[in-house]
């Protein structure tokens, strides 16, 4: 069993894995027995201002899409923040983080973009023994209406002014949870930075509509006729919130900065990806919602196993390791050159391969009369989608050419050197670069 | 072709070799890497699932599923072999189709249960490929433990306590460990040796001694382990059998299914195993099913398994009687053994049709018979053993005995249904509470 002790901005949790603020994290009762189920931390879902708390719909706030036997694969709310009051939470809050003490507690805040509310909340949040404070600049649905969460999120400067707030007035570390509803997620990334953030955790979730009621003429979850838009979240997204996370950790403006991944988090493996592309650790919120709190025990001996097979001793470890991998298209190697290849023993003739590569792809795969799959070398680019549509794991491979040998499709000799688009004769801006 | 089908009387090489180890293949083949990720997306991940209130051993099954869907089969196989160190045995032998695989949401819902059993399989078997043990030993408590029995109860205990750092005698007349893992189960259950390779896996925890030859009762007495020990567990399972109660049930071609099944799992050829053309199986059971499957397995032209009351009271479950059926034994009810005619050597067997009630209706009738397997119910054997509860030794929830430093579970202790999966279960359970007495700790 690996050690899989987790300090994110000088945080301590027995493991990387923190609920997300949402409602896992609603309350006492849950968070309780969320720690009972081996959670290493939670962000308590988002507190608001002292008074009377926001209020949900009183119909169905989610909606979802499936795959196949119905596994939940993307989930849509239009959830609000707490809608209980701020002392129950506090004091709820600080019951709990003294009963459990090796556990992260976060507090989620949001409140109006005026220096006051934030000086009025956090002295109040700081007194429960919270270790941090994350600032949801991400709610996409309702509150960004009343210009809070994702209307701040989609304001760097907005977001620079809330976190410099922040850090003048507590010594707590503050987290910025951005959202993913902007065309470049580094700008309010290095806002935070720029605010003094200790880290920023992302994704919050996607603005969305993922059904519509074809009687009734309506988006779902419909209430009495109408439905807005909401926040999308679950396994769907998770491609998504990672190149979000990869675009933070490599850029060159916000390289160092600590980031909690979130979005899609469902097995081991997806939270090892995350960390691989420079995740301190993760947050849950769907999975959870899916599973039940006990899904966190397949997370802890998938990502324990893994580091104990790499020979990993830390998270540390892990963490950011693939990010130096993470490149330009322009910078990948065009003399890479690789070919599918159908494992016979392992194909049970389906055809899925022969059709996507015969209609939509470069016609190279051949049928014989009896079925047998097979790749034209001379046709195939090493495209992968048969790859991707074959139904058997590992079934189809794609085999790099040796460098010396000769691509049947070319007719030109594999070359052992590396080069990319920048240099290449093709490209009009080819001189230029290499001057 | 026909090899020897048709030859009358009890002969050896009826089928030729080939048929043979097809016939004795594994009647549930592994999955493969692929199969196995299938079967594990079915599975639900149930709250409190009901597949793990049904295991006698409480598997988290959803975990060791989901760990399985997730590619960590390790994981998962140290899921399973936490709770049930025999985990690959269990998946092999475990009538599934009454405890977990019953209970599966699935299997209401649809009438196609998660193949847990077989999922079961296929992560337990990755590990112990690689022969590894997941398992470290605590440091030695100077505490010595006599177990009696090598069987999976015994087994179970040992490992447990080895685990806890205590020190094993395991006690066992037979040549071999295993109990009836080693000598009874069906050979298509347990195939390539598995129960002695899972014997050998277990005992790299350390710290466990087989001892063979010594039977309690003969070589040693319960006195003598009491005192020479720190505890006893006794796990000696069902040593004697049911009589059927007939004149001439002494005849030569009569004998315990227990006793066919066993020289069949011993036998090193089963081609020299000698099998009668018309073989007739008493008994409603698991032994009847495997004493009947197997003599048609080997070779025997007609099998008839008869049982005294009707179908629905037999012990055997329903995938029991169809995988008989399916074989070619034929299966009468209601029918109760009067008679055994043949001189020296069983010729013929006679029974009355009785009903549910066994209430003898008049009506006989006569079954040629080579051999006649009797597969009755085993008995507990044994003296000045602790006080029984009807005909077993009288145990409370942690296998407590009447008798201070004596322990007892499996097929020899009262509670719990007479199967490997109980045995392990009540093993484990009565280990933990050694553990406690032993240790002080609390209870
Ligand atoms: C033919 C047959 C088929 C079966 N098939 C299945 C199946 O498919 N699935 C299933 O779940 N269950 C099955 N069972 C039941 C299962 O095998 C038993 O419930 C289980 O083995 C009980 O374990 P145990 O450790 O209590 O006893 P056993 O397995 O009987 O082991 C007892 C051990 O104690 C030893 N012993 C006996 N007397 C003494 C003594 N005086 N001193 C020292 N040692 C002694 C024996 O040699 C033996 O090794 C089957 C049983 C039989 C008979
Ligand atoms: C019902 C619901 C309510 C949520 N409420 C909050 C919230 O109050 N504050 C917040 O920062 N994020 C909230 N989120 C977003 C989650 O914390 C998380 O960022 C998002 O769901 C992506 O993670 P996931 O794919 O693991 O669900 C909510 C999500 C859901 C589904
Ligand atoms: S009952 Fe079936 S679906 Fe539910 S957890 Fe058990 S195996 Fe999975």
């Amino acid at each position: 069993m690996a050690d899989l002790t987790s300090e994110f901005i000088g945080i301590k949790s027995p493991n990387p894995f923190w609920l997300a603020s949402a409602p896992p994290t609603d309350k006492e009762y849950n968070v309780r027995r969320a720690f009972e189920a081996g959670w290493g931390g939670v962000v308590w879902k988002t507190l608001g201002e002292a008074g009377p708390p926001v209020v949900n719909v009183n119909g169905p706030r989610y909606g979802a899409i499936w795959g196949a036997d119905r596994r939940l694969l993307g989930l849509n709310n239009i959830e609000l923040i707490t809608d209980r009051p701020l002392e129950v939470n506090l004091r709820e809050m600080k019951a709990v983080k003294r009963d459990y003490p090796d556990r992260a507690l976060i507090a989620s805040i949001m409140v109006p973009c005026v220096e006051d509310a934030w000086k009025a909340i956090l002295p109040l949040v700081e007194e429960t023994g919270a270790d941090g404070i994350e600032l949801n600049c991400g709610c996409p649905h309702g509150m960004s209406e009343r210009g809070m969460g994702a209307a701040v999120g989609q304001n760097p400067e907005l977001i620079e002014m809330i976190t410099r707030w922040c850090k003048q007035t507590t010594r707590m570390p503050v987290i910025v949870k951005l959202t993913p509803n902007i065309t470049d997620v580094r700008l309010p990334a290095e806002a935070a930075k720029r605010g003094g953030a200790d880290a920023v955790s992302l994704i919050n979730t996607i603005n969305s509509i993922t059904s519509v009621d074809l009687d009734d003429f309506a988006p779902e979850p419909t209430i009495d006729g109408k439905g807005s838009h909401g926040g999308y979240c679950g396994p769907a997204v998770k491609p998504i919130a990672l190149n979000m996370v990869a675009e933070i950790a490599r850029s060159a403006e916000t390289a160092g900065l600590p980031i909690s991944g979130i979005g899609g988090v469902t097995t081991w493996r997806d939270a090892a990806e995350f960390m691989a592309l420079g995740a301190g650790n993760v947050q849950v919120c769907t999975a959870a919602m899916t599973y039940g709190f006990k899904v966190v025990q397949e997370m802890i001996s998938g990502l324990s196993d893994y580091m104990d097979c790499k020979g990993f001793t830390s998270t540390e470890e892990l963490v950011a390791r693939a990010v130096p991998n993470v490149s330009d298209w322009q910078h990948l190697n065009l003399n890479y050159i690789a070919k599918a290849k159908i494992n016979q023993d392992l194909c049970i003739s389906c055809g899925r391969c022969f059709a996507a590569c015969e209609d939509t792809s470069h016609q190279a795969i051949a049928m014989s009369e009896d079925r047998t799959f097979t790749v034209k070398d001379d046709e195939c680019v090493a495209c992968n989608l048969c790859v991707n549509v074959c139904p058997v794991e590992g079934c189809i491979d794609m085999v790099a050419m040796m460098p010396g040998t000769t691509d049947p499709r070319t007719g030109k000799v594999v070359e052992a050197d590396y080069a990319n688009w920048t240099t290449h004769p093709n490209n009009p801006m080819a001189a230029e670069a290499a001057e | 072709m026909t090899g020897k089908l048709y030859v009358e009387g009890v002969t050896q090489g009826r089928l030729p070799p080939d048929q043979l180890s097809d016939n004795f293949g594994d009647l549930h083949p592994p999955l493969d890497a692929h199969e196995a990720l299938v079967a594990a997306d079915r599975c639900y991940f149930c709250h409190d699932a009901p597949c793990m209130t049904a295991c006698p051993t409480s598997i988290d099954i959803p975990l060791f599923i989901r760990q399985i869907a997730t590619g960590t089969p390790d994981a998962a196989a140290k899921t399973i072999l936490s709770q049930n160190i025999l985990g690959g045995m269990c998946a092999r032998v475990c009538p599934t189709e009454t405890l977990c695989e019953e209970v599966c949401v699935r299997e209401t819902a649809e009438g196609k249960p998660v193949e847990i059993g077989r999922l079961q399989r296929y992560a337990t078997d990755g590990l112990m490929a690689r022969n590894d043990h997941p398992f470290a030993r605590a440091a030695e408590t100077g505490k010595r433990i006599a177990v009696v029995g090598a069987g999976p109860a015994g087994l179970s205990c040992a490992h447990r306590l080895a685990m806890k750092g205590h020190a094993v005698d395991i006690l066992d007349p037979r040549p071999k460990p295993g109990g009836l893992n080693e000598y009874g189960i069906a050979a298509y259950k347990s195939t390539e040796d598995f129960a002695a390779r899972e014997v050998d896996w277990l005992m790299q925890i350390g710290g466990i001694t087989f001892k063979s030859g010594e039977k309690l009762g003969k070589t040693v007495t319960l006195e003598a382990l009491k005192s020479d020990y720190d505890a006893v567990f006794l796990g000696m399972g069902l040593g004697g059998v049911n009589a059927l109660g007939l004149d001439g049930e002494d005849k030569d071609g009569i004998l315990p299914a227990v006793d066919f099944i066993a020289d069949l799992r011993q036998a090193s050829d089963l081609s020299r195993l000698e099998i009668g053309r018309d073989v007739v199986v008493i008994g409603g059971g698991m032994t009847a099913i495997d004493a009947a499957v197997q003599a048609k397995l080997l070779g025997a032209l007609n099998v008839t398994l008869v049982y005294r009351r009707g179908q629905a009271r037999m012990n055997a479950s329903l995938f029991e009687q169809e995988l008989a059926a399916s074989k070619g034994v034929r299966i009468i009810t209601n029918a109760t053994p009067k008679a055994v005619h043949g001189n020296g050597a069983v010729r013929e067997i006679e029974f009355e049709y009785t009903d549910d009630d066994l209430t003898p209706t008049g009506q006989t009738f006569r079954l040629a018979a080579d051999q006649v397997f009797k597969a009755i119910g085993q008995t507990l054997v044994g003296e000045g053993l602790p006080e029984l509860d009807g005909r077993k030794i009288k145990v409370d929830g942690t296998g407590r005995t009447s008798v201070s430093g004596i322990w007892a579970g499996g097929d020899c202790a009262s509670g719990g249904d007479d199967l490997t999966v109980t045995a392990v279960a009540e093993g484990r359970d009565a280990a933990e509470d050694i553990h406690a007495t032993l240790t002080g700790a609390a209870g």
